[in-house]
């Protein structure tokens, strides 16, 4: 748990620091994430305890983005004085990408040789993402 | 108030430990009663902590940059979990690297459709300059998407809420969409979510399906370097 946490920030740590030295418009936490995964790649396996503590910190990924929504106080004159184009705007345009980014991969991979492993019609029910 | 209970209230109100506690029993009220009402995807536990805190600050007179000081060790959290999605990534490589064309092409129509639908409908409604600005980026993760909010001049704080918005947006309706457009394969619906709704819609994919979720965390984390290089060069050539 805490070599793994010290990894996680390391990578992070380097991410930021490339990012810094070269100008990269790229957050340093994304390239953090493409050095651990190129890590696991020259490794050949996820390590157990890697596995434990990512899949832990990735279980309650969305309690992470809570400090930052309740940032909506902040905003509520905005928000109000523009209710309904910032509505619309954000319904719109989230369900669009989700449904065309999806639909353009599913069109395109489907002649892969395996495009429905495991998925059949009968599992996406009420919990599919 | 009796002197005692004044000076109570503060140090509560100034420690960062009441900000650090109030976020994770509001998340756990959000998850118990995501739990307890059948996991429905409108009760989302983001959605319901957020207002939970909200309505708890605006009762007690704290304002938000006080409640951040505390709140900030978990958001902080956000970067090493962002690296954390390199293990699910990984996991999937194999698929990931069959479908990559497919993958690519998503990405970069779903990533350009997201923030140009956002800032024509917000145009077409009569929407601000500074509200359409903020409102591009809202797709990535927020530490990339308050970064390219501020880089083309909109409100990077703003930014923040639109990027939550979104994202409980997908975790809530992106069930409802992918069905209607007749999506099942598990590993576009997974990168739909993380392509147009970041962590949380990757938070959701990954409360379903591994496979989802791998695919969410690949979509969150291209999205985010698609956005972060492309959003502003974008940004010049219409405004600049």
């Amino acid at each position: 748990m805490l070599g793994t946490l010290t990894l996680l920030l390391s990578c992070q740590l380097a991410g930021e620091l490339t990012a810094r030295l070269l100008h990269l418009p790229v957050p340093g936490p994304v390239l953090g994430m493409v050095l651990l995964f190129v890590g696991l790649l020259v490794r050949g396996g996820v390590p157990e305890p890697l596995q434990e503590t990512a899949g832990g910190i990735l279980r309650h990924l969305s309690l992470l983005f809570v400090p930052a929504g309740v940032g909506v106080m902040a905003h509520l004159n905005r928000l109000q004085d523009e209710a309904l184009p910032i509505a619309a705007a954000l319904l719109g345009s989230t369900l669009i990408g989700v449904a065309l980014t999806a639909w353009v991969m599913s069109i395109l991979s489907r002649r892969g040789p395996d495009a429905e492993t495991g998925n059949g019609e009968n599992s996406v029910g009420e919990d599919a993402p | 108030m009796s002197p005692d209970f004044h000076e109570i209230w503060v140090y509560l109100s100034a420690s960062p430990l009441a900000g650090l506690t109030l976020t994770l029993a509001a998340y756990q009220a959000g998850m118990w009663v995501f739990e307890r009402f059948g996991r429905r995807p409108a009760l989302n536990p983001v959605m319901i902590a957020v207002l939970l805190i909200a309505a708890t600050l605006m009762v007690a007179g704290i304002d938000y940059r006080t409640y951040f000081d505390g709140a900030q060790f978990v958001h902080f959290l956000l970067g090493p979990a962002t690296v954390a999605l390199a293990v699910p990534l990984y996991r999937q490589f194999q698929q990931v690297r069959r479908s990559a064309v497919a993958l690519l092409v998503a990405l970069l129509t779903g990533s350009a459709a997201s923030a140009l639908s956002a800032v024509a409908i917000a145009w077409a409604l009569g929407a601000s300059e500074r509200t359409m600005l903020s409102l591009a980026p809202k797709s990535v993760t927020s530490p990339i998407a308050m970064g390219v909010s501020e880089q083309i001049g909109g409100l990077p704080s703003l930014t923040a809420v639109f990027v939550i918005l979104t994202g409980i947006i997908a975790a809530s309706f992106g069930t409802w969409v992918l069905n209607l457009v007749r999506v099942t394969d598990w590993r576009a619906r997974g990168f739909g979510m993380g392509v147009a709704a970041h962590g949380i819609g990757t938070a959701r994919a990954l409360q379903v399906n591994e496979v989802a979720g791998a695919f969410a965390g690949l979509g969150m984390g291209l999205n985010g370097l698609v956005t972060a290089i492309l959003l502003p060069i974008l940004y010049r050539l219409f405004f600049g």
